[in-house]
């Protein structure tokens, strides 16, 4: 064998070992977190983790439900406000903004989702609480200290906003012009366009940008644990604080490390996270997927 | 000029893109009911001049139009935005690759039906869709897969749809952008066989860079060559007697 052949074969050899590599670290953090959370689950059944309402692990009390509700509330808020908002902007920036405007917008957007979240906390902690103690709460005749799940959502909104836009900006672009102009040539408005040609011809990327924004969501941490709270209560509005599944292990993960079925509790929460985000993400490809099929141009 | 009546006329229409000069003072005529073919080499405005027609240049931001269009004796450029989709409603387009709309073969044709709101009746929307089917010759092939999605038809078959699209909102006018380049010789001869009955009832202006298509298909003849309108006439005029020395050269093929 000569000299390039065998660097042909080491090539591919050394791709295969790196690809090898980064699916075994999956499925061994998976295995771990399999094999840590097994613990609680001796003592407590599953039913009653999920299910039960007192979080209180001193009493061997795990129960995830206030968590699980926080963590849906905060998510589902989020985007209930970051997907109109997003989809209206970007169609704006892809369709009808001038295109030095749109020369600006875009670099604009993408360096917003690259912010770090901590910095987004922050802001909110120092501006969105008071704003949520002082106006927003007593506007709807609730008291609040500001740290709520209302907040957190906000927050959360404006950290998904530049990737739900980012994206539909790129999927709303790909849309070829020919497309739009059948449309427009048959004397279909601009917005009747929009509407009935651009979106339905992006709707399998616009359905892709929104689960990215909730995986996004779904796992932010830091910047929820900042203005969230931190109470593991079942909330009695979205004004009262409360908690989320991966808040909870960054705000617990020191005090609860120390005792094994703490820690094992821990790690089941951490195993939640991990099997929501792998449905979703394969719910999201197989939704992809039909959608194409139907909706190809 | 002609016996028939003026559907279309340009007076020194100029068109530039961004810093380039597509179409330098282009003044036409479109005889109403005929084919007119606009020929000429490739990145010569062909297809720029027919979609100033129906204003649809102007979606882009960098075009800029000076000059006059008259569409039945009136100048589009007088009509105010919100009229524009009127202008462009009179004139069907039919581009150079199919492009379905991303619905069913059913709503592709309904759709401009539906944006205009004729026929709202059930009964009535079917009639007209099985009417303008078979006028394209695509009713026998679709009829029992109606609700399929219309990116299953083949290219062919898609570029008949859009034809059937565009007829289906009554356009005056049927602006084609080389519509059989992307097609098979068969289907492309289901076109132009179409295009010949269809110029019965509409005026159909057709971009080409086929000079055998246009000498098949032509009335009329516009020969474009850097934006600029060499030869305009009657088609055995323009084929048989060229003029112009770039005519004479581009129809003998020495250019294209």
């Amino acid at each position: 064998m000569n000299k390039r052949k065998l660097r042909d074969l080491i090539g591919t050899k050394l791709m295969l070992i790196a690809t090898l590599f980064v699916s075994l670290l999956f499925f061994l953090i998976f295995v771990l977190l399999l094999f840590r959370s097994g613990l609680v689950l001796q003592d407590n059944s599953l039913f009653d983790i999920l299910f039960s309402s007192t979080w209180n692990p001193d009493n061997s009390q795990f129960g995830l439900a206030p968590i699980i509700i926080g963590t849906i509330l905060v998510t589902g808020i989020a985007l209930l406000i970051a997907i109109p908002i997003s989809l209206l902007s970007a169609i704006y920036i892809a369709e009808y903004a001038p295109w030095k405007i749109r020369r600006i917008l875009r670099p604009f957007i993408d360096v917003l989702a690259g912010v770090p979240s901590v910095v987004y906390g922050l802001c909110a902690f120092l501006f969105l609480v008071p704003l949520t103690k002082d106006v927003i709460a007593p506007w709807f005749g609730v008291q609040s200290t500001g740290l709520c799940i209302f907040t957190a959502a906000v927050i959360l909104a404006v950290m998904v906003f530049p990737i739900i836009i980012s994206l539909c900006i790129e999927s709303f672009n790909a849309v070829p012009l020919a497309l739009k102009e059948a449309s427009l040539s048959v004397g279909a408005t601009k917005w009747e366009t929009v509407k009935k040609v651009v979106f339905r011809a992006s709707t399998p990327s616009v359905i892709a940008a929104i689960l990215l924004g909730f995986g996004r969501a779904f796992g932010e941490t830091i910047a929820i644990n900042m203005v969230i709270g931190g109470i593991p209560r079942i909330p009695s509005s979205v004004f009262s604080p409360g908690e989320t599944l991966a808040s909870l292990i960054a705000s617990k993960y020191g005090e609860l490390m120390s005792i094994p079925v703490h820690e094992s509790a821990l790690m089941l929460v951490a195993l939640i996270l991990f099997v929501v985000v792998l449905v979703f993400n394969i719910l999201g490809v197989f939704i992809l997927r039909r959608a194409k099929r139907r909706w190809t141009y | 000029m002609l016996s028939s009546t003026i559907q279309i006329e340009t007076k020194n229409l100029n068109v530039y893109f961004d810093k380039h000069y597509v179409l330098k003072d282009v003044n036409i005529k479109i005889p109403a009911k005929q084919l007119t073919a606009i020929i000429g080499p490739s990145g010569c405005g062909k297809t720029t001049l027919l979609k100033s027609f129906n204003r649809l240049l102007e979606i882009h931001d960098e075009v800029k139009i000076s000059g006059n269009i008259f569409v039945d004796g009136q100048d589009i450029f007088d009509s105010k935005g919100d009229e524009i989709p009127d202008i462009r409603k009179k004139m069907g387009l039919i581009s150079q690759k199919p492009y379905p709309l991303p619905m069913s073969i059913y709503e592709n044709v309904a759709y401009g039906l539906k944006i205009h709101r004729k026929k709202t009746k059930k009964g009535e929307l079917d009639a007209a869709i099985q009417h303008y089917l078979q006028e394209v010759g695509l009713w026998n092939e679709v009829k029992d897969r109606l609700h399929d999605p219309a990116s299953r038809l083949s290219v062919g078959q898609q570029q008949r749809l859009c034809l059937a699209r565009a007829i289906a909102v009554e356009p005056e006018v049927i602006l084609c952008d080389e519509p059989t380049s992307a097609l098979d010789p068969i289907a492309a001869q289901q076109i132009e066989k179409l295009l010949l009955k269809l110029k019965q009832n509409y005026t159909v202006v057709l971009v080409t860079h086929t000079l055998r298509q246009a000498k098949r298909l032509a009335d009329y003849v516009i020969f474009l060559y850097f934006g600029m309108v060499i030869e305009q006439g009657p088609a055995e005029d323009v084929f048989n007697n060229p003029k112009n020395p770039a005519t004479i050269a581009y129809i003998k093929g020495d250019i294209s």
